[in-house]
């Protein structure tokens, strides 16, 4: 059988997952959306970003969707792999690429999904982007190759991972990561150390980069920090996923 | 000359300076079961591993199927059939969906009827569609061998297929395998369970910290070790005294204070054990009867107990 057949049964599997397991659709799809409400809503009023808050926080707040998404993909990775369904579809030959890019494709899908739900939230609460379409387009392809780099790193880190329980907490430093950026106030704003580790993390040029095409001043120099940043992870995760799924027994 | 299922020559592993498993030798003839006795931490599970191309061996060859598993990984692939340690169901999905997974991975022909078979033949018909989930410990293990059949491998490892079962559940899996193995397929069992391998087996090798130290079927193993014996506890050194010079064909424990009387254990031999100590007018402060166990294997073949291999 090819592996293209494969990857479209274990893409089927990965997508019952998601349906049947209703706390990784909450964390994936309502967490942003809540954290969303609260920093729009009761926070939103009280800083000052030159700019209207809900404008100024949903290109965050998107990045924020992505990592929640990720915790659920590290767990079920992991539980594949510790319950031995890895090992069983091993020795049935079933290529490593139909089992990992289901889930990396399972992981962007929820992605996209959680995405949706909080811009669609965002334009009900005064959402005004300035954006074009040609803008629009390299929105998603931001967030979609940042899915998808974040999802082979993270399909890495559940691989790795000893227990479904470690996988989870592996992911939490990617769901901390975007709280430590441009994406919920300016970095200048912050006190001395952390403001130059925003300054400097991935997603700091990642969310300038959406927040840019958003606003319709999209700025070259950050698209291509985010771009290498993005590339960079996803060879890091895909090289590091492999290994362990060939070594790992 | 019988056709060989698995063959392992100077089978090696080391985990960075840590030997797992010291030079293996073993062969399986095919349409029998084999079994691996060991206590945890002897390396029965990476012996599955290597054999079932998970894991690299680090020195030695191995044929499964007549085919290398070095060379012609895939071919032994399609001739193997695994069922590991802990049941590899998809929790998520029903007894059902498992099976189908299975059937679209495998390409297997008139997949419908297979599921509905395998349901049929090991009694999940009733909760097939129900999720994996809410599976008991036996059912769940019958899903997972019914999940390995799906593609008729000729070769199937069942890594301690009864670890954690109830003694109904058990004996249902010994049943099964039994099933099995009268359609001609091979069967390479561990288990830490010496009468599980005494019930099923037609060789038995016995495995101890990465060494096979015994080899050989039920019967001459047996030989090999104390058979059932009565034991008597006694309160002072001179009844202990009194009692060996009565009953010539024990063994004596000095330190414990026992005496190790051969028997097997019956009501016949055990009164006339006891007229024999009442006749002297000895007492035992305590008596047992003991039948072997896989501690008196490894205390016979290795001078240790499973215990001390544990660790």
């Amino acid at each position: 059988m090819s592996t293209k057949s494969h990857a479209t049964v274990m893409l089927r599997r990965n997508f019952k997952h998601i349906a049947r397991n209703p706390t990784s659709v909450f964390n994936a799809v309502l967490m942003p959306i809540v954290i969303m409400l609260m920093f729009v809503y009761m926070l939103g009023d009280a800083f000052d970003v030159g700019v209207d808050y809900v404008d100024y926080a949903t290109p965050g707040l998107m990045l924020l969707a992505v990592c929640y998404g990720l915790g659920g993909t590290a767990t079920s990775v992991n539980s594949d792999m510790t319950k031995g369904i890895i090992n069983r579809f091993k020795v049935m030959d079933v290529s490593r690429g139909a089992v990992l890019t289901g889930h990396v494709v399972a992981s962007v899908l929820t992605n996209v999904i959680a995405i949706a739900a909080l811009v669609g939230v965002a334009f009900l609460l005064g959402f005004s982007p300035s954006a074009g379409f040609l803008d629009w387009l390299g929105v998603v392809g931001m967030i979609l190759l940042l899915a998808f780099a974040a999802g082979w790193f993270t399909v890495a880190l559940g691989l790795a991972a000893k227990s479904p329980e470690t996988a989870g907490m592996g992911a939490v430093p990617l769901v901390m990561l975007p709280f430590f950026s441009s994406a919920i106030v300016p970095a200048e704003k912050m006190g001395p150390g952390i403001r130059e580790f925003a300054e400097y993390q991935p997603f700091t040029p990642i969310i300038e980069t959406v927040r840019g095409l958003l606003t319709g001043t999209p700025s070259t120099g950050y698209a291509i920090a985010a771009i290498a940043w993005c590339a960079g992870i996803a060879v890091i995760g895909y090289v590091w996923a492999r290994a362990k799924f060939t070594k790992r027994a | 000359m019988t056709e060989m299922a698995i063959t392992a020559s100077g089978l090696r592993k080391a985990y960075q300076d840590k030997v797992v498993l010291d030079g293996i030798d073993l062969q399986v003839p095919a349409g029998t079961i084999f079994s691996l006795l060991g206590p945890n931490g002897a390396g029965k599970t990476t012996v599955v591993n290597v054999l079932t191309t998970l894991l690299k061996a680090d020195g030695g060859t191995v044929r499964v199927a007549g085919y290398d598993i070095a060379t012609e990984t895939k071919r032994v692939r399609s001739a193997i059939g695994v069922t590991g340690q802990f049941a590899a169901v998809d929790e998520l999905l029903t007894g059902e969906e498992n099976l189908q997974l299975m059937v679209d991975l495998s390409g297997a022909k008139d997949g419908k009827r297979v599921v509905a078979d395998l349901l049929e033949r090991f009694e999940l018909t009733g909760s097939a569609k129900k999720p994996a989930s809410t599976y008991s410990g036996g059912m769940r293990r019958k899903l997972d061998l019914a999940m390995t059949l799906v593609g008729h491998p000729r070769i199937i490892f069942l890594d301690e297929p009864t670890t954690g079962l109830d003694p109904r559940s058990r004996r249902t899996m010994w049943a099964i395998i039994r099933d099995l193995v009268a359609d001609g397929v091979t069967i390479f069992l561990t288990t830490q369970y010496l009468e599980e391998a005494d019930q099923l087996a037609d060789r038995i090798a016995v495995l101890d910290q990465g060494r096979l130290v015994a080899q050989g079927t039920a019967d001459e193993l047996k030989r090999r070790i104390p058979g059932t014996h009565v034991r008597l506890r006694f309160a002072t050194v001179a009844e202990l005294d009194a009692a060996a010079r009565v009953l010539t064909d024990s063994t004596r424990d000095e330190e414990a204070l026992t005496l190790r009387v051969p028997g097997d254990g019956g009501s016949k031999s055990l009164r006339v054990l006891l007229d024999r100590l009442d006749e002297y007018a000895l007492g035992a402060e305590e008596l047992s009867v003991h039948t072997p166990d896989l501690d008196d294997v490894f205390f016979a073949l290795t001078g240790h107990t499973t215990e001390v291999a544990a660790k």
